[in-house]
C-alpha cells in the first residue's frame, strides 16, 4: 500500500513519480502560495480559510497516524483539539501569555490524555473501543462546560495570541499561516518517518493480525499505546494552533460532530495514505465552504456527497489518484 | 424519600424511552453490523411528523400513529435507498455514509420546517398530575410514558424471545451467514429490521415530542446516550440493551439530582455547582468507562461474536 515509502528506498527512476507524488507536490506548492494569491488579491479570507484547512489537516494527520496505520478507530478525537485549545485559553486568561510555556503544556495535557484514554480503552476491540474513546471524550466536553471560570458554554474569547517574542509574531496572518504549513509538512514527515519505521511496521502488523503479532513477541499494547499518545500530542498543538487562529474557545470544538468531522476528512481522503489527511481536510473544508456560497441548504448536497464516497469510493480520494483499489 | 421516588421514576422514565432507541440501534448494530449514526435523526422526525400531523389533523393520537408509520416509512425507504449499500464494509464507511446522511436529514428537517422549533401539545386531560403516593404528585402524560415505553419494551422482547421472525433475528445477531445459508431471505429480514428499528425510534421522537422543544440536532445528543446503552448492554442484544437502558437512565437522573448537594457538602457553593453540573452529565459516560474496563464486550455479549 504504502508505494511511497517503497520508492524511496529504490534509487529514483523517472517511472517512479507516480501521479500521487505529482499531485502532492503541486498540493504543498498550492499551499504555499496561498498567501502570495492574497496579498495580490486583497482577499484575506482566503487565507483565513486555509489556515483552518492546515490545521484541520494536522489533526486529520494524527487521527490518520493510529486510525489509518494502526487500525485503532478514535471517536474522540475533537478532544485533543479542545484540551490544546483550552490549555492555551485558559493560560492567557491568567495571564501567561507566552507561546513558550503554552505550546509545550498543550501538547504535554494532551498527551497525557491520551496516555489515561489510551491505557484503558484499548483493553476493547472494534466497536468497543470507538465507543469507549467517544465516551472519554463526551467527559472532557462537559468539564468544559463546567468550566464557569472559562466560559462555560458560552467559551472564552482570547484577546492576546501566543507570545513568541522577536522570534514569530502570530498576529501577522502570513506569518501563522507559513508556522501552520511548516508544522504540518512537519508533522507529515514525521508521520511517513513513523510509518516506514520497525515501530511503525509492528504498529501495521498489529492492525491486520495483533494476536500473530503478539505470538512472534511484539508487546503490541505498549506499542500501539505509544502510538496513540504521540497522535494525541500531536492534535493539541493543531488545538494551540486553533485556538490562536479563532482567537476563542468553547466546548463546541469538542461536540462529538466535531470527532466525526475529523474521521470524514481522514476517510475522505484516504486512509493509511500520508497525503490522504490533508487531501480530505481541504476537500471536505473547501465543499462546505463552496456550497454554502451557492445555498442556503448546503448540507442537503454534502450529506449525499459523503454517502456516495462511502458507498462507491475505496480509499477515499488517494484511492482514486494512486488507482489501487483497497479491500 | 418522595423527592428520591420522583427521581426514581424520572430516571425510568428516561430508562425507558433511551430503551427504544437502543432496541433498534442494538439490532441494526448486532444483525447487520452497521454502525448507524443517522439513528437519531429518525428520532428527530419522529416528533416533528408528530408535532406537525398533530397540528393539521388537531388530534394527539392520531398524529402519533400517522407519525409512527410516516418514520416506519423512511426507514424503509432509507434501507433501501442508501444503507442497504453499505452492508458488509468497513466500520468507517458506516460512520462516513450515516454522518453524511445525518447531516442531510438536518438540513431537509430545515427544509421544510423552518430553523425554528415546534411544540407539541397534550389534550388537557393529560396534563393533569397524579398522586402516585401520598404527597407526590407526578405529571400523567410522564406516567403514560413510562407505561407505554414498557409495554412496547415488552411487545419487542415478546417479538424478539418468542416469535419465529424474532428467532430469525437473534440467529441473523449470532451468524448471519449461516441464516442466509439455510435459505432466509436475508436481504428482507434487513429491511424488516432497519424498519422496525425506525419506528422505534420515531416512536421514542414523538413520546418525547410534547416535552421537549422539537428541534433540529435534538437527535445527536440522545444518540449518543442510546450508543452509550448499546455498548454497555453488549452490542446485539435486547435484553442487555433493556439493563443497560434502565441503568443509564438512573445514573443521569439520579446524577443530575443528588451530585450537587453531595458536592455541596465538601466544596463551596459555586465550585460544587460548576463541578455537579460536570460530574452529573458526565455520569453515563463514566458508568459506560467502569463497564467496559470491567468486561471489555459489555455486560451481556451476544454468543457467537
Amino acid at each position: 500500500m504504502s508505494s511511497t515509502g517503497l520508492a524511496s528506498k529504490k534509487t529514483w527512476r523517472l517511472n517512479a513519480i507516480t501521479p500521487r507524488i505529482v499531485i502532492n507536490t503541486a498540493l504543498i506548492a498550492v499551499l504555499a502560495l496561498v498567501p502570495l494569491y492574497t496579498a495580490l488579491t486583497g482577499n484575506a479570507f482566503t487565507l483565513t480559510l486555509f489556515t483552518r484547512i492546515v490545521i484541520l489537516a494536522i489533526a486529520a494527520l494524527s487521527l490518520n497516524l493510529i486510525m489509518g496505520f494502526g487500525g485503532m478507530v478514535s471517536f474522540g478525537h475533537a478532544a485533543y483539539l479542545g484540551i490544546g485549545g483550552y490549555v492555551v485559553g485558559i493560560l492567557a486568561k491568567e495571564g501567561v501569555a507566552s507561546g513558550f510555556v503554552q505550546w509545550p503544556i498543550a501538547i504535554a495535557a494532551s498527551a497525557l490524555y491520551a496516555l489515561v484514554v489510551g491505557a484503558l480503552s484499548l483493553r476493547t476491540r472494534g466497536v468497543y473501543f470507538i465507543m469507549i474513546t467517544l465516551a472519554f471524550a463526551q467527559m472532557i466536553y462537559y468539564v468544559a462546560i463546567g468550566l464557569d471560570r472559562y466560559g462555560g458554554d458560552d467559551g472564552l474569547t482570547i484577546y492576546k495570541r501566543s507570545q513568541f517574542g522577536a522570534l514569530l509574531d502570530l498576529d501577522n496572518r502570513t506569518v501563522f499561516y507559513y508556522l501552520c504549513l511548516v508544522l504540518l509538512l512537519a508533522g507529515i514527515y514525521l508521520v511517513w518517518r513513523i510509518v516506514n519505521s520497525r515501530f511503525g511496521m509492528v504498529i501495521q502488523g498489529a492492525r491486520s493480525n495483533e494476536r500473530r503479532m503478539r505470538a512472534i513477541g511484539f508487546p503490541t499494547f505498549r506499542y500501539k499505546l505509544l502510538c496513540f499518545v504521540v497522535a494525541g500530542a500531536m492534535c493539541g498543538l493543531a488545538g494551540a494552533l486553533l485556538a490562536n487562529h479563532t482567537n476563542f474557545i468553547s466546548p463546541a470544538m469538542m461536540h462529538w460532530t466535531r470527532s466525526g468531522d475529523l474521521i470524514v476528512m481522514v476517510v475522505l481522503g484516504g486512509m493509511q495514505a500520508i497525503f490522504g489527511p490533508l487531501i480530505g481536510a481541504l476537500t471536505f473544508l473547501v465543499l462546505e465552504e463552496g456550497l454554502s456560497r451557492v445555498t442556503e441548504y448546503s448540507n442537503l448536497i454534502l450529506g449525499p456527497f459523503l454517502l456516495f464516497v462511502a458507498i462507491a469510493m475505496h480509499g477515499g480520494i488517494d484511492g482514486l489518484i494512486a488507482g489501487v483499489r483497497r479491500g | 424519600m418522595l423527592y428520591f421516588f420522583e427521581q426514581f421514576l424520572n430516571g425510568i422514565q428516561l430508562g425507558a424511552l433511551l430503551f427504544l432507541l437502543a432496541a433498534g440501534l442494538t439490532l441494526i448494530f448486532g444483525i447487520m453490523d452497521l454502525v448507524n449514526l443517522a439513528h437519531g435523526s429518525l428520532y428527530m422526525l419522529g416528533a416533528y411528523f408528530a408535532a406537525s400531523f398533530a397540528e393539521r389533523t388537531e388530534s394527539f393520537l392520531l398524529g402519533a400513529v400517522l407519525a409512527l408509520a410516516a418514520t416506519a416509512v423512511v426507514g424503509v425507504l432509507l434501507e433501501v435507498v442508501a444503507i442497504r449499500r453499505l452492508y458488509g464494509r468497513d466500520h468507517l464507511d458506516h460512520v462516513l455514509g450515516t454522518f453524511g446522511l445525518l447531516l442531510f436529514f438536518n438540513e431537509l428537517v430545515r427544509l421544510i420546517w423552518g430553523p425554528a422549533g415546534m411544540t407539541l401539545s397534550l389534550p388537557s386531560e393529560m396534563l393533569n398530575a397524579v398522586e402516585v403516593l401520598p404527597g407526590l404528585f407526578y405529571p400523567l402524560y410522564r406516567l403514560v410514558i413510562i407505561g407505554v415505553t414498557l409495554g412496547v419494551a415488552v411487545i419487542i422482547y415478546l417479538l424478539i424471545m418468542r416469535t419465529r421472525l424474532g428467532m430469525l433475528i437473534r440467529a441473523g445477531a449470532s451468524n448471519r451467514e449461516m441464516v442466509g445459508a439455510l435459505g432466509v431471505n436475508i436481504k428482507l429480514l434487513y429491511t424488516l429490521v432497519f424498519g422496525l428499528g425506525a419506528a422505534l425510534a420515531g416512536f421514542a421522537g414523538l413520546m418525547q415530542a410534547p416535552i421537549l422543544t422539537v428541534q433540529i440536532g435534538m437527535g445527536e445528543n440522545i444518540l449518543i446516550a442510546a450508543f452509550v446503552v448499546v455498548t454497555i448492554g453488549g452490542i446485539g442484544s435486547i435484553r442487555g440493551a433493556f439493563v443497560a437502558a434502565l441503568l443509564v437512565g438512573l445514573a443521569d437522573t439520579v446524577g443530575r439530582a443528588f451530585v450537587p448537594d453531595l458536592l455541596r457538602a465538601f466544596l463551596s457553593e459555586s465550585a460544587s455547582s460548576s463541578l455537579g453540573r460536570a460530574l452529573s452529565s458526565m455520569m453515563i459516560y463514566l458508568v459506560m468507562a467502569l463497564v467496559l474496563i470491567v468486561r471489555p464486550e459489555g455486560l451481556f455479549p451476544a454468543a457467537g461474536r
